[in-house]
């Protein structure tokens, strides 16, 4: 395991070495911020974030995949990826490192959002059950998303590319869900399928936690989402990383 | 300490290493000589576990590449063709990682880092960053990290390329230094380094073996200096 541990920490700590933490999550509380209230936050009149959770699949399908990009794309490019599979780590520790690394990043980032909660509770009086339910299903709704990056960002070299594939897959993963889109499905589609593309879309998962209900089906679509993609990312990997 | 049994590895259509078989025991430092584009890098990546090989195997440290990677890799210094590190790390950021990722802790990773920071003439640059290093640091940076957990086992690939004359020399007395008690292979197209560290060379072109003997006997065999001797035995292969 010292091997996960190594490239955690290694990973970790990039992001802060970097500008790219601080540009990420000023961009992040911005928008996050500024959508909600721009949804009516205050012409709903109701003392809760369901406004702020609302907007945040949305913010996800850019934000996530440009933290995810990088992972693996940035690496194979700058042939940093033959020292780091060369020292006595495996693809899966090393994988599995990044990725809970940029997780953990993405739970900073949710987190630094603390005063829209502290606003709502001094505004009113609201059910803070539901405000956390509401972080966890947005945690694992991030991480969902980002095991998507991450697949996508070992599949290509170029940063770009690995962006635009995995802000298409997220994006169709959130679409899928929308009821325009399932109403629209229906009118050709016979009613088992559209269930069936609903029940694979994030939205209704999301939707169902938010209403401040962890049920067991929501969170083993978003571990076993998690868990079949990074094991695609590996594989993939693996296969291309000396390319 | 290394012995390859038959490596055979193709990209597409391209072969790059087509089934070369060699052993070299401790104390031995071993040039793999070629033109560029004959597969010593992906030999190399062979033994450092970092490419599969199609067919055949290897092992390094009585660790099979294929069984035992993690042991492999444990047990060997790798210096890759163009030093790749983290460009954003800081030197010393960067050897605390690969301490990390080797297990070295406490007193050990400080006499460790003791040992090689010296030895590698890096204390001047261990506070900057990387990417702000010349082509000789970033070379030295790479072997550091190759040496810093002293490994049995060393793979170097063109360890001097991008190296000054005063650098080039440290190196070569580096090698030097270690090759009693180590086993070393270096990958080279400089022919007077071959002559300098070298106590076996093996020339390979496309991928297989032309010769396997010392640079003594490769002059003597051929009555001319290592310069025409490689020229010779490259150029007749491609024939």
């Amino acid at each position: 395991m010292n091997g996960f541990f190594a490239v955690f920490k290694r990973e970790l700590k990039s992001y802060f070495t970097t500008p790219l933490a601080y540009v990420f999550l000023v961009i992040f509380l911005f928008f996050s911020g500024y959508l909600t209230f721009k949804e009516g936050f205050f012409e709903m009149r109701q003392a809760d974030m369901r406004a702020f959770f609302m907007n945040l699949p949305l913010l996800f399908i850019f934000m996530v995949p440009s933290t995810a990009m990088r992972l693996w794309a940035e690496e194979r490019k700058a042939g940093s990826i033959e020292l780091l599979f060369t020292l006595p780590i495996t693809v899966m520790q090393a994988v599995l490192g990044k990725f809970f690394a940029a997780w953990l990043f993405l739970a900073i980032a949710l987190a630094l959002t603390f005063p829209m909660a502290i606003t709502v509770c001094y505004l009113g009086d609201p059910d803070v059950g539901l405000i956390i339910t509401g972080y966890i299903g947005s945690l694992l709704m991030a991480g969902g998303f980002l095991a998507i990056g991450c697949f996508f960002s070992a599949v290509s070299k170029n940063q770009v590319i690995s962006f635009v594939l995995s802000v298409v897959a997220c994006a169709i993963l959130v679409f899928a869900g929308m009821p325009t889109t399932l109403s629209y499905l229906s009118t050709f589609l016979p009613a088992g399928l559209v269930s069936a593309i609903e029940s694979m879309s994030f939205q209704i998962h999301f939707e169902s936690i938010q209403k401040g209900v962890l049920e067991f089906k929501d969170i083993s679509y978003f571990v076993l989402l998690i868990i079949g993609w990074i094991v695609a990312g590996t594989i993939v990997l693996d296969q291309t990383k000396a390319g | 300490m290394i012995e390859a049994k038959e490596l055979r590895r193709s990209f597409g259509p391209i072969v790059a290493v087509d089934g070369i078989s060699f052993e070299v025991k401790k104390g031995q430092v071993l040039g793999l000589l070629g033109p560029n584009g004959a597969g010593k890098t992906t030999a190399m990546r062979m033994l450092a576990c970092f490419l599969t090989p199609d067919s055949g195997t290897a092992t390094v440290c009585g660790y099979d590449i294929l069984q035992n990677p993690v042991e492999v890799r444990r047990s060997l210094g790798y210096l890759a063709e163009n030093s790749p590190a983290y460009s954003e790390m800081t030197v010393g950021g960067f050897l605390n990682f690969v301490c990390d990722a080797r297990q070295i802790k406490g007193k050990d990773r400080k006499q460790a880092l003791d040992r090689v920071v010296p030895m590698c003439s890096i204390e001047s640059v261990y506070h900057q960053t990387i990417e702000t290093l010349s082509k000789g640091y970033m070379r030295r940076v790479g072997l550091a990290q190759a040496l810093i957990h002293d490994p049995q086992v060393l793979i170097l690939d063109e360890p001097t390329d991008g190296l000054d004359p005063n650098q080039k020399h440290e190196v070569r007395r580096l090698i030097n230094k270690m090759s009693k008690d180590k086993c070393i292979i270096v990958s080279t197209h400089i022919l007077e380094e071959v002559e300098a560290v070298c106590s076996r060379t093996i020339i390979i072109s496309r991928g297989r073996i032309l010769d396997d003997s010392t640079p003594q006997q490769l002059k003597e065999k051929y009555n001319c200096s290592l310069d025409e001797v490689f020229r010779k035995i490259t150029r007749s292969g491609k024939q």
